[in-house]
């Protein structure tokens, strides 16, 4: 396929998406656009449709307007398999029906590669292989997945979607359930292979790790994008202020040398929360 | 032991059954005699017995006892339930209410192909309802909706079921009932060849879709990013497994159990690779169904037991032992 190299990895034009039986759309004409090899990083509150731009993006939820495109083609018109091999999706939680092996999660990640019953070949073999050790879970490649801890099996889904061997990375909130160590060894992770070419799409509620790991930050509230930039433009104390309703401090990491956020105590004087859309449900569950 | 050789040892298993299956019974027969009918020699009613009685009878234990193991297994990762098995969506109902209306309404006795087809009907009308309600909107099959659409779709037919049974006499009850426990008895070349002809299709299909399936188990949204066409596949595997199902009901009424515990005792073996679980629930279940029968024969010669009976009575301490080792025991109690 011809694809021109200069369009961006993911972007949405005048996306809007609503649910069934839903007043307010989940996505109001939302523009926005991942540029190739950058991390990007997408902020919100509960609810600001972050999960909901993802699904869109991969052509899961059809927008009622605008459209969504991979790779400068429109998201609807890839086969599924070779969008699996440009796009590896993280998605924030799946439960596993009946348990197996962690290598055998893995080596689910080759689906796009392979037709039919056809067995793995040495390429698939090795790309699961590297997967593997790149998420630190060769360790316990042949435990079943009924058996891991919350972190473990983040990483064991992080491997699958890196033996994908895709140009982007989608992911929700990866980092939720694990301690400290295992979160920053998967933001390296990332970061890495960034700085080696691939795309990263990144929810997350976590703001100092996106100021400190992203590129590029886009801020949703409320199905609408509220800022888009680099860090330093986005996370700005009256943006977040208003779009968390909750007062915040920003200042620079002494350590890091990026912006730190800090919620401060709740305040004397509330700033009057906004009543729109506080009775909406949650997209993304 | 690997699933390479654990496919080899079910071949050998399928074949054994089939042996011990068309050499046991109620008349006694020698190895010797058995070997010889099927070369054409010996006994005319020995050659009967052998390949136009048990034969046929051993032929149609392999294809229904393996196509609902594999339509088990199938419906086991589509529902993403561990408690499906064939008959959870309304099959058994659709097809009982068939077949008891043919009983009752006196066509089963002078037309001997209208019971098969009238079970074969009613589990159709099953599968066409609980289909439509559950691909209503958007033409998206939601599995909640398709397990919810059929266990009261096959509650609704069993109270036609119960309705039809209440106006029927005596006669009509105990043949009902009969029906229901499953049987292969009247077994012959052509119903084994009706059987086949959805069984096969559809086991290769089934088979086909392992891989789709081993992602639909670990949930339809991240079976659709790793490149599954999730509604195709879910549509294909139901309509499928269906027709394999109801081919094996009308030939041989509701056999219970095998489409349950033994894709499960499969995969405390093999693990939960559809790839492997598929084709070795179909052998498993094709030796299981072909020894249950025989013992269904035998155990009271010349009274047949329903083999419904037997594949409970021995599938489940078999079943509940291996579930006991996979818990780590490794003692027998």
């Amino acid at each position: 396929m011809v694809v021109s190299d200069t369009s961006p990895a993911l972007a949405a034009i005048d996306l809007t998406v609503r649910y069934r039986g839903s007043s307010v759309p989940a996505l109001n004409q939302v523009n926005m656009g991942v540029p190739r090899g950058m991390f990007y990083a997408v902020l919100g509150p509960n609810g600001s449709g972050k999960s909901t731009l993802l699904r869109a993006l991969l052509g899961v939820v059809a927008p009622v307007s605008g459209h969504a495109c991979v790779a400068g083609r429109r998201v609807m018109d890839w086969e599924r398999r070779a969008l699996a091999r440009e796009v590896g999706v993280v998605p924030q939680s799946e439960s596993v029906a009946f348990p197996l092996t962690v290598r055998d999660l893995v080596a689910m990640g080759r689906y796009p590669h392979l037709r039919g019953l056809q067995a793995e070949t040495p390429d698939d073999r090795q790309a699961i292989a590297t997967a593997m050790e790149r998420c630190d879970v060769v360790a316990f490649a042949n435990r079943l997945t009924s058996t891991l801890s919350g972190g473990e099996i983040q990483r064991a889904r992080m491997a699958r979607a890196l033996a994908q061997e895709p140009n982007s990375l989608v992911l929700d909130e990866p980092t939720a359930n694990l301690d400290i160590r295992h979160e920053m060894e998967i933001l390296e992770l990332l970061r890495t292979s960034v700085d080696n070419g691939m795309t990263v799409f990144f929810i997350t509620h976590h703001l100092d790790l996106a100021a400190r790991f992203a590129d590029r930050i886009l801020l949703l509230s409320e199905g609408e994008v509220v800022a888009e930039g680099e860090p330093s433009e986005v996370l700005d104390e009256e943006t977040l202020n208003h779009v968390y309703q909750w007062p915040v401090s920003v200042a620079e990491n002494p350590v890091t040398g990026t912006l730190h956020v800090t919620p401060l105590p709740t305040p004397t004087d509330p700033t009057p929360r906004k009543s729109t859309g506080s009775s909406r449900s949650d997209p993304s569950r | 032991m690997s699933p390479r050789a654990w496919s080899a040892t079910l071949i050998l298993a399928v074949i054994g059954a089939f042996s011990l299956s068309v050499w046991l019974g109620s008349v006694d027969l020698t190895i010797r005699e058995t070997l010889a009918a099927f070369t054409g020699r010996g006994d005319t009613s020995i050659r009967q017995i052998v390949v136009e009685l048990r034969a046929p009878r051993a032929v149609l234990a392999i294809l229904v006892g393996g196509g609902l193991a594999l339509a088990g297994a199938v419906f086991q990762a589509l529902l993403r339930n561990p408690l499906a098995e064939p008959y959870i969506l309304g099959i058994s109902g659709g097809a009982a209410t068939g077949a008891v209306l043919a009983l009752a309404l006196g066509l089963a006795v002078s037309h001997s192909w209208a019971l098969p087809i009238a079970a074969f009907v009613g589990a159709l009308l099953a599968i066409t309802l609980v289909l439509r309600v559950a691909a209503a909107a958007d033409d998206r099959v939601d599995v909640r909706v398709l397990l919810l659409a059929g266990v009261v779709v096959g509650a609704f037919f069993t109270a036609c079921l119960s309705f039809v049974l209440s106006i029927s006499d005596a006669r009509t009850v105990r043949s009902a009932i009969l029906w229901m426990m499953g049987s292969l008895a009247g077994a012959d070349w052509v119903t084994v060849m009706t059987v086949a002809l959805y069984t096969l299709p559809a086991t290769l299909v089934l088979i086909g879709l392992a891989r789709p399936l081993n992602l639909m188990a670990i949930g339809e949204e991240t079976a659709g990013y790793l490149g599954t066409n999730v509604e195709r596949v879910k549509k294909v595997a139901y309509v499928v497994a269906s027709l394999l199902t109801a081919a094996g009901v009308a030939a041989t009424g509701i056999i219970g159990f095998v489409g349950l515990i033994v894709p499960h005792g499969v995969r405390l073996v093999v693990g939960a690779d559809y790839r492997m679980l598929l084709p070795l629930s179909f052998l498993a279940g094709a030796v299981f169904l072909t020894l249950a029968d025989v013992v269904a024969r035998t155990m009271l010669s010349p009274i047949e037991v329903p083999i419904g009976v037997i594949t409970a009575l021995v599938g489940v301490p078999l079943f509940l032992l291996l579930l006991r080792r996979s818990m780590g025991s490794t003692s027998w109690w």
